[in-house]
């Protein structure tokens, strides 16, 4: 794709698009492995990782196949989290508050036709039908951790790709400082909305260095198929070292804005939901601690839960983004 | 209906029923039908019928008067004492399988989270209802030191009700809450229309029942 100069301006004060020392060094230390020759069991690992992908498709809907990615960090080698969990016990109070409440009530979902607008301050604002997007950048799988803010995870296989993919084809202008993301709001197939719990439409957002971050994911599908409605089908986003609310699904419009958007928790609960929402266990939220999370399918009922990481682990990756920042006033 | 509530085998029948929801969670754990998140799913089920006893004890008078069933009279400690059999097991349920019977972390928490100290406060005024629920206990005390006592089972509707609208602020959702508060408040409000209807009227030795 020829890259145009301005393009290259809007591009070069992102800190994020610079390769970071962890990933080069990461690369370096992959060739030394190769030269001791232990590269051998290395790709045995990663081979068997993805058999066992493809033997825990479901085979519930269309097969989306993704290829293991390359962005440093986005292949957990930890166990996922079951489909039948994953697809059952989730947020998305579109469709009800309780977290078994998305997998019943969203097969009214209709995703097809769909279509994504693209607008505010970029230079080729439009609407993109899903199709296009679906061929808009290669498929990958990632692996990654999920943290919901009330203190449960799981680990995900996603399939998508990078946010930045998009982002760099619309050309955001140079005031574009955030980008918003709007959750669909239709009442007639969404039951969740005749509550009045959150603000309708769903927005949330990310500042526009985060939203170009390699790991922010623009999500087509997980188990490598497409996604279930429950899970914010046709197309949503994972962020995966923010709480799990950042990521938001059904994604209808992408918007591009100087100001910080107004996201649907911070304005239900400002003190409780801040805008950044990065996992931190050092930051309680103001009704519970943050310390430690349970591992939905893994820890039994009698395990201890298990210690949060700063950025849900990713720190290596993104806490660069925030170098500087007072975390504890910026939750 | 006063012959059957009175059959000598009318408070198994309902201790067993009372028992129902607790052998149904169990059998639900040991079978994994519980969900994604088994330990939440059993401690919040615990609380709700916590919640459900509670109702359903202070609904034994009211529903005595109104329909002349001075019969319902005899599963009223029964049904109170359920109310504490299951806030004992949500409290567990959270102490084990939440905090992993973690003494310090029990405590931090409680400092922590509003909710849990209204919930844990709750529990004691619970505790010394049913420690003193007893026959003796009511001689002990005297039967109106009892009574006056154990009108603290309207502090424990409020605290009740108060720790399950803290719990689910987080989730700005309230309309479950607003179920059990409206239902606890017709209860008691029953109760004051009640009191006041007695007065007017000449006083009676029903009156003395006081208005449980």
């Amino acid at each position: 794709m020829p890259i145009p100069s301005c393009h290259r301006e809007f591009q070069h004060p992102i800190a994020s698009e610079i390769t970071p020392r962890a990933v080069y060094e990461e690369r370096r230390e992959l060739l030394r492995l190769w030269a001791a020759g232990a590269a051998g069991a290395t790709l045995a690992a990663w081979a068997g990782r993805e058999a066992l992908a493809e033997a825990t498709r479901p085979g519930k809907l269309a097969a989306l196949p993704g290829g293991a990615s390359a962005v440093a960090g986005a292949m957990s080698l930890e166990k996922p989290t079951s489909y039948q969990d994953a697809s059952t016990y989730n947020n998305f109070y579109e469709f009800g508050t309780d977290k078994a409440d998305p997998a019943r009530n969203a097969h009214t979902l209709k995703t097809t036709p769909w279509t994504v607008e693209v607008e505010g301050l970029v230079k080729k604002p439009g609407k993109h039908g899903i199709e296009d997007l679906l061929r808009l950048s290669a498929q990958e799988e990632r692996i990654y951790r999920m943290r919901c803010v009330e203190g449960w995870s799981m680990v995900i296989p996603w399939v998508g790709y990078s946010l930045a993919e998009l982002i760099r084809r619309v050309e955001p202008l140079g005031s574009a400082k955030y980008v918003e993301f709007v959750t669909l709001a239709d009442k007639a197939r969404m039951p969740g909305l005749g509550s009045r719990v959150l603000d309708w439409p769903y927005v949330e957002g990310l500042r526009l260095d985060e939203a170009m971050h390699p790991l922010t994911l623009l999500a087509f599908g997980m188990y490598g198929e497409l996604l279930p409605n429950q899970n914010g089908a046709p197309v949503r986003l994972v962020v995966p070292w923010k709480y799990g609310f950042k990521s938001a699904k059904s994604i209808v419009k992408i918007r591009f804005t100087e100001k910080e958007p107004a996201t649907a928790w911070n304005k239900a609960a400002p003190q409780e939901y801040g805008f950044y929402s990065n996992v931190n266990p050092m930051v309680d939220h103001p009704r519970w601690s943050q310390a430690t999370e349970r591992r939905i399918g893994e820890d039994g009922l009698f395990a201890k839960k298990r210690k949060s990481l700063m950025f849900n682990g990713y720190e290596a990756q993104v806490g660069q983004l925030y170098a500087g920042m007072d975390l504890k006033k910026l939750f | 209906m006063n012959k059957l509530l009175m059959h000598p085998a009318a408070k198994p029948v309902i201790f067993g029923l009372a028992l129902l929801p607790l052998m149904w969670l169990v059998l639900a754990a040991a079978t994994d039908q519980l969900g994604a998140n088994p330990a939440e799913a059993l401690i919040r089920s615990l609380g709700e019928w916590t919640l459900r006893m509670l109702c359903l004890v202070l609904a034994v008078t009211p529903l005595r008067v109104v329909t002349g069933t001075p019969a319902l009279a005899r599963f009223r400690r029964m049904l109170g004492l359920f109310v504490f059999f299951y806030a004992v097991l949500h409290l567990l349920a959270y102490a084990w399988f939440d905090m992993g019977l973690d003494g310090a972390e029990i405590a931090r928490d409680i400092a922590k989270r509003p909710f849990i100290l209204v919930g844990m406060l709750t529990g004691l005024v619970l505790l010394v209802l049913a420690a003193t629920s007893f026959n003796r206990a009511i001689r002990w005390l005297g039967a109106a030191r009892w009574r006056m006592l154990h009108r603290a089972v309207y502090a424990i509707a409020g605290l009740a009700v108060l720790h399950f609208y803290w719990m689910r602020a987080g989730k700005n959702d309230f309309a479950e809450v607003a179920v059990y508060a409206a239902l606890l408040a017709a209860l008691l409000v029953w109760r004051v229309w009640h009191h006041r209807q007695q007065r007017y009227k000449a006083p009676t030795p029903v009156q003395a029942s006081g208005i449980h």
